[in-house]
Formats: C-alpha cells, sequence, structure tokens
C-alpha cells in the first residue's frame, strides 16, 4: 500500500495547521506563559497577543469592533453558546427557535435540547440543492420568534445560503440571527456588517489555525447570557483562562486568509470543478450532491448508484486517498447523513455519497490521480452488488 | 478499524459472483439500511459444492461475505446451517462493535440459500410424486 501517492481530501475533517500559524504560536508555547488577567509584564505580554488575535479575527469578518470577538473552544462551543445564550436570555420575549434542517449536530442538538426545556423549534426545509426555503422562513417567523439560525455553507454538501436575503427577512420581524459559517470560514469573504448578521459562528482549524479555538461574533446589543461561568473572562461571557497559543494560531490564520482567500479560493474552485466534472464525465449513475454553482470552493460531493460509501472510501484509502462520506456505515450511528436524507436523496443513494474537500495542500495532479483511479474503483465494487444492472457489467 | 483479515478480505474476495443454474439463492438485508448480500449455492451429494456471493455494502458486509463463502465451501448443509455470525466474525479476527449487526448478515445469508434449496427440493419431490 505504501507505493502509492498519499493524498488527503478530507478537509472538512481536519486541517493541516498552516507552518505560519506554527511559529506564531511557538512563542506563546514556550516563552510567554502568563495569564492574560495578570497584573504584572508576563500578563501583559499574553494580553497583548490575545488582543492581537482578536482584532485579526474581527478584521476577517468586518466586525464593527474587535470586542464583539468572544472566543471559545471551538466551533460547538460558539454554536451552543449562541442557540442556549440567546434562547435563555431572550426567554422573556418569546421562546420560538428556528433553524434549518441541515446544520451541524451542534446546531441541531441544542435545539433539541431546548425543545425539553419548554421552546419550540421548527426546522426549515431545503430544496434538493440544500437551500433553505425562504417562503417557510417568511411563514414560520412569529412575534415570539427570538433566534433563527442558519448556517453560511454546509461542509457536506457544499452550498452556500442566501444569507443577505435571510438576514432580511429575519430582521423584519425583530429576530437575532446566528449564522455558523464553520464551513465557510476562510473560503468566502464573510461581512457581518454587510450581510446583517447578529452572531456568527467560526473555527479556527477550518482556516489552518490549532484545532480546539474558536470564536463567536456577538453583534454589540445583542442580549446573551453565557452558558459557561466562572472568573469572567471575555466580557464575563465565557470564563476560563484564555487558550493564548492556540487564539494566537487562530489569529494568525485568520490574518492568511485575509491576505489570500481570493486567490486561494480561485484555485481551489478550479480543482473542484475539475473534479467533479472529471468524475460525472468517467462513470455512469454519477451525480453530485449540493448546489452546481453556489457552493464552497473546496467541496466535491459526489454520489455513485448501486454501491456503499464506506467501500468507496477503504478502496480510496488502499490507492492512498483519504475522503469522506455521509453514509451510516461510516458514522456512530446507523441513519445516513441527515444533510443528505433533507435534500431528498433516499437512504440507498445517501449511502453511495462521498465527500473529496480540498485544501492548501492539494494539487492539480491530486486531482488528476483521483478521477484517474476512480473509476475502476467504482466498476469493481459495481461487480460485487446485487444492486448493479446487468448492462453496466457488461 | 477493521483488523488485518476484514481488510485482506476486501482487498481480495473469495468467490464473488453468481451461480447461473444455483440450487438455492437466498438474499438478505436491503439497500435503504445499507447492506443487501445474496448467497448462491450448489449441492451435490448434500455437500456444498460451489458457493458464490454478492454483496451491497460496507467493507465489512463484503469481506463477511466472502469469508462465509470460504467457511461453507464443501460443508454438508447440517454443518454449513450451524456457522453462526459469531463463527464469522471471529474467523475475520473481529469486527468492530457497530458492525456487528448492520453488516455481519452472511450467516443469515447462507441460512436463507439452504432453505430455499430444500425448499426447491421439496418441490421437485412434489412434481414426481404427482
Amino acid at each position: 500500500m505504501s507505493t502509492y501517492k498519499k493524498i488527503y481530501m478530507d478537509n472538512v475533517a481536519g486541517k493541516p495547521v498552516d507552518p505560519r500559524v506554527i511559529d506564531a504560536m511557538m512563542p506563546f508555547i514556550k516563552e510567554f506563559y502568563g495569564n492574560p488577567s495578570s497584573v504584572h509584564s508576563f500578563g501583559y505580554e499574553s494580553k497583548k497577543a490575545l488582543e492581537e488575535a482578536r482584532a485579526k479575527i474581527a478584521k476577517l469578518i468586518n466586525a464593527e469592533k474587535a470586542e464583539s470577538i468572544i472566543f471559545t473552544s471551538g466551533a460547538t462551543e460558539s454554536n451552543n453558546m449562541a442557540i442556549k445564550g440567546v434562547a435563555y436570555r431572550n426567554m422573556d420575549k418569546g421562546k420560538h427557535i428556528i433553524t434549518s434542517s441541515i446544520e451541524h449536530m451542534s446546531i441541531i442538538n441544542p435545539c433539541k435540547y431546548l425543545k425539553t426545556k419548554g421552546f419550540d423549534v421548527t426546522f426549515l426545509p431545503v430544496d434538493k440543492y440544500g437551500l433553505v426555503d425562504l417562503d417557510s422562513l417568511e411563514r414560520e417567523l412569529r412575534e415570539d420568534t427570538i433566534l433563527v439560525s442558519i448556517q453560511y455553507a454546509n461542509s457536506e454538501i457544499g452550498t452556500i445560503q442566501p444569507i443577505r436575503e435571510i438576514s432580511q427577512i429575519v430582521h423584519r420581524k425583530n429576530a437575532y440571527l446566528h449564522v455558523d459559517a464553520t464551513a465557510a470560514n476562510g473560503q468566502i469573504p464573510i461581512d457581518v456588517q454587510k450581510d446583517g448578521i447578529d452572531l456568527l459562528t467560526l473555527s479556527s482549524n477550518d482556516m489552518y489555525g490549532p484545532k480546539g479555538v474558536g470564536a463567536l461574533y456577538i453583534r454589540s446589543g445583542v442580549r446573551i447570557e453565557p452558558i459557561i461561568h466562572g472568573g469572567g473572562q471575555e466580557r464575563g461571557l465565557r470564563s476560563g483562562t484564555e487558550n493564548v497559543p492556540g487564539i494566537v494560531g487562530f489569529g494568525k490564520a485568520a490574518e492568511i486568509a485575509v491576505n489570500e482567500m481570493r486567490a486561494e479560493s480561485e484555485r481551489l474552485s478550479r480543482l473542484r470543478d475539475k473534479l467533479i466534472k472529471g468524475l460525472l464525465e468517467s462513470i455512469p449513475y454519477a451525480f453530485l450532491n449540493g448546489h452546481p454553482t453556489n457552493r464552497l470552493p473546496d467541496n466535491a460531493a459526489v454520489r455513485f448508484s448501486f454501491i456503499e460509501g464506506e467501500s468507496i472510501l477503504l478502496s480510496l484509502d488502499m490507492m492512498g486517498v483519504a475522503a469522506s462520506s455521509g453514509s451510516a456505515c461510516t458514522a456512530k450511528t446507523l441513519e445516513p447523513s441527515h444533510v443528505l436524507l433533507a435534500i431528498g436523496l433516499k437512504h440507498e443513494e445517501a449511502h453511495g455519497s462521498v465527500l473529496f474537500t480540498l485544501g492548501r495542500q492539494n494539487t492539480e495532479d491530486d486531482v488528476d490521480y483521483v478521477i484517474q483511479i476512480m473509476p475502476d474503483i467504482v466498476k469493481r465494487l459495481r461487480m460485487f452488488s446485487p444492486l448493479t444492472p446487468k448492462e453496466l457489467l457488461g | 478499524m477493521y483488523s488485518e483479515k476484514v481488510m485482506e478480505h476486501f482487498r481480495n474476495p473469495r468467490n464473488m459472483g453468481e451461480i447461473k443454474d444455483a440450487d438455492g439463492v437466498g438474499t438478505v438485508g436491503n439497500p435503504v439500511c445499507g447492506d443487501m448480500m445474496t448467497i448462491y449455492i450448489k449441492v451435490k451429494d448434500n455437500r456444498i459444492e460451489d458457493i458464490k456471493f454478492k454483496t451491497f455494502g460496507c467493507g465489512a458486509a463484503i469481506a463477511t461475505s466472502s469469508m462465509i463463502t470460504e467457511l461453507a465451501k464443501g460443508k454438508t448443509l447440517e454443518e454449513a446451517l450451524k456457522i453462526t455470525r459469531k463463527d464469522v466474525a471471529d474467523a475475520l479476527e473481529g469486527l468492530p462493535p457497530v458492525k456487528m449487526h448492520c453488516s455481519n448478515l452472511a450467516a443469515d445469508a447462507l441460512k436463507a440459500a439452504i432453505e430455499d434449496y430444500y425448499r426447491k427440493q421439496k418441490e421437485k419431490e412434489k412434481v414426481e410424486i404427482k
């Protein structure tokens, strides 16, 4: 197996940390260990680095001020904070929350949890491309709706939501709009002021920063309660000594994204389109998951009829290629991805899905290699499958 | 996550294919669950003379199908019926816990194929008596 080249196309699951980010972090692991809350010079060095990172994150999303950024342990915590924090702080106004049926589990599960605490949650349907149905959003908004949470883009199918239109609809009813930008951040420009976003979830590793760091942008004036209580760090909204090395790395990653996003996104979009086209043209009964044009630059989500995703991933891995799947067989649960079912795929269609997510380390050669090996992998598994029509085996 | 033995059978499945004039055919599972397998058997003098499989499913589903054909080939029908899901998993040096239920269907598929064989034999006898 080791004779094959190693190609990583599972950037949605985890990204390599940019070497420039590692360099920026090292002093804060080795030398500057002071607590940012301390008054002495050791603390000051850390505090300064923390605030510089905050400013860089603010710049990435054009936040009105750096103080609107609250550091967390990652996107899951940011999403929990946005959903539960807004819900508990605004219960007096209403107990209705709207979200979509293709959100990440760190949105869906906090919403389901709130349902058990007396909140009312509406899960909006999406169309076959994964676009949120704006008519149903308009219809479902009520006087007691306090929060709408819609992702910027979907990690599994790449579809980008019309956030500005969504924001206009939501704000006509005076609810808050939370946007989970985990999949989108660092890939496409986000402007919280122009987009009309009240709360925004960001993730460090998704833009080549270290794991275990994230942020929640909270527009000034938004009423929110902390969900982690303690020493009152982060304006009392997120207690606990800040993860300074991680945050410094996150800040550096954001700075790099600001400078390089445009060129890199163009490069990835081109590779993505080549990969999708190459697979769909060379393999019969292969289909694209998600929106054909409104999609993240890194995302090539393809499904193959008559075969199952995990066996495709194993076959790819044998050839040195790492990808992921929406199949139940790769998950802890036995259900296929809720996202693939929500866009209307049948169970057996969802099972045959493979997700290639490109990153900075991928080259055109990598894409060519996948296009070259994939037809034989699919052919072999279809030969095994009792579902494959006879004429395909020829 | 899979044992080397599972991967070996996934890479080189034994007895993959169909038997056109099979004496017994058994299908279990369904594509909705993500696993479906068909076992074909050829029986001579109460022994499984030939056996083949076709499987839609994950790596474990394909490896268990392949393994059961190895375990069953040459056995009497009575011996073959005694092969359990656990025997298949053990022969593969274990399966991940989550796969024990969903993908370990090969023993059931073999049983279904043998039952199909018995049913067809009975029908033949009926025809002969008439």
